[in-house]
């Protein structure tokens, strides 16, 4: 516990000054992240990072600022190469392009809840991922839409499957001397939809007591299941891929009665903690809930 | 400690220079720096919007950007919202519907419904309510504070 008068107003706790660095490449980037490691973090948006250093999760020697870099402001859409979502874009530019609007609705769906207007304002989808909350709003989405995070460092650039991203709270395979360039989303396949549902006890502003995102791809006539994608979050160390729960749905006719054994599939994979937010219980019952809501939606999406 | 880094940002529509370190918030030179304490500090997390200023057109918790970062761009506080002579219809509003009772959070209330209406003064209750999500009262119980957005936004479209 700090004592009362170390806090500083306006700067939290009594917060070490740090070096801020404003990189216009990656490069640049990377070479000061192989010096330094985990003593020079990132700040893109800054809701969280700055949070957590006046919380005195870390401390850091420098602080590089990446909202200079063109590849981490890209934001763009081709069919053979999907969307490409730079690690520095903000939520409210996210959920005002048309292309994202149009073809990735569950990326709206979340990127229009996370904290408030003013927080979405500068918030990333990028930070989101890489603090790697269990919670984090956009993360349940990322897994279903089968999304790469493109990392780099000096020794080069790896795709690291969003699904394989997590190892645990606030962690995962970034290494300290790696930095975010983006997340890629392939093209939506044709008739399909998606949705992204959160549970918080107020109506805005809360972090989320379960949250769930479903991808779903119809046959030609729309009856039937082709592929189905389900992830869960806040129910674990980490979001989960609910993978079984949606494989049962391929090939299955698109009625309640399926819906319903998927959503009992995906609380199978729910390993909640009953905390203030929530019991193990209502979790997973939520999970249940969430997943036949998003599957509805995502159908209805994807029936147009 | 490292030197301290010379910021040139648009404040209010005029040119500022300030000296800070890397660590300080916005908010933080804004009161302590620049004397501009119309903008008020409540969580200092960016759960309760009483810092809410302007950064390049779009609002944003002054707390939770560092000064460094403004630099080259523009930035508009609740102090520039008033015309020399004559209230803002947020501010109006809010005097004539009574929205506040402390006062800590009106400044952030004020420039997050000038954001809004700016856009759409047509805005209706349920969307106020949300756009207003990240702006916390204690004293009010909101509904004046909706009901003075609504008035302004009426005012706004007769304008």
């Amino acid at each position: 516990m700090q004592p009362i008068n170390t806090y500083l107003r306006g700067g939290g706790l009594a917060l070490k000054d740090f070096e801020f660095l404003s990189p216009t490449t990656t490069d640049e980037a990377a070479q000061i992240k192989a010096a330094a490691g985990n003593k020079a973090r990132v700040i893109a948006g800054g809701t969280d990072i700055i949070v957590q250093l006046r919380g005195g999760r870390f401390e850091i020697d420098q602080l590089i600022d990446v909202k200079n870099i063109p590849e981490l402001n890209e934001l763009s859409y081709s069919e053979s190469d999907g969307l490409t979502i730079g690690a520095a874009v903000p939520c409210y530019k996210i959920y005002a392009n048309s292309t994202v609007r149009s073809s990735y609705p569950s990326i709206v769906d979340c990127s229009e809840l996370i904290g408030s207007i003013q927080i979405q304002g500068r918030a990333t989808l990028g930070g989101n991922l890489v603090n790697s909350s269990p919670s984090g709003d956009s993360l349940p989405t990322l897994i279903a839409l089968n999304a790469i995070a493109v990392v780099k460092s000096t020794s080069g650039t790896r795709n690291i499957p969003i699904v394989e991203f997590f190892t645990g709270p606030g962690r995962n395979v970034m290494a300290d001397n790696e930095l975010l360039v983006s997340i890629k989303f392939p093209a939506p396949n044709k008739n399909s939809g998606a949705a992204f549902l959160r549970f918080i006890p107020r109506n805005e502003m809360d972090i989320a007591v379960a949250n769930v995102a479903s991808y779903v791809t119809l046959s030609a006539d729309k009856k039937n299941f082709e592929t189905v994608r389900i992830s869960i979050g806040a129910v674990g160390p980490t979001p989960y891929y609910a993978k079984d729960a949606g494989d049962l749905l391929a090939g299955q006719e698109v009625n309640d009665q399926n819906i319903l054994k998927a959503a009992e599939a995906a609380k199978v994979y729910a390993k909640p903690i009953t905390d203030m937010r929530g019991t193990i219980e209502q979790r997973i019952h939520l999970v249940g809930v969430l997943t036949k809501r998003t599957l509805d939606i995502a159908i209805k999406r994807a029936r147009g | 400690m490292t030197d301290k880094i010379h910021v040139k940002t648009n404040l209010n529509g005029d040119n500022v220079d300030f000296l800070c370190e890397a660590r300080q918030s916005l908010l933080e030179v804004l009161r302590d720096g620049l004397d501009m304490t119309g903008t008020k500090e409540g969580c200092n997390d960016g759960n309760c919007g009483a810092c809410t200023v302007f950064l390049d057109g779009r609002i944003v918790d002054s707390c939770l950007v560092l000064a460094v970062e403004v630099e080259g761009k523009s930035v508009s506080t609740i102090e520039g919202v008033a015309d020399v002579d004559k209230l803002h219809p947020v501010q109006q509003a809010f005097l004539e519907n009574a929205a506040l009772q402390c006062g800590i959070c009106t400044p952030g209330f004020i420039m997050a419904a000038k954001a809004l209406l700016e856009k759409e003064p047509d805005a209706d209750e349920g969307r106020i309510r949300l756009w207003l999500a990240g702006n916390l009262c204690r004293c009010t119980g909101y509904d004046k504070i909706i009901r003075a957005v609504q008035s302004a936004g009426k005012d706004m479209q007769n304008i």
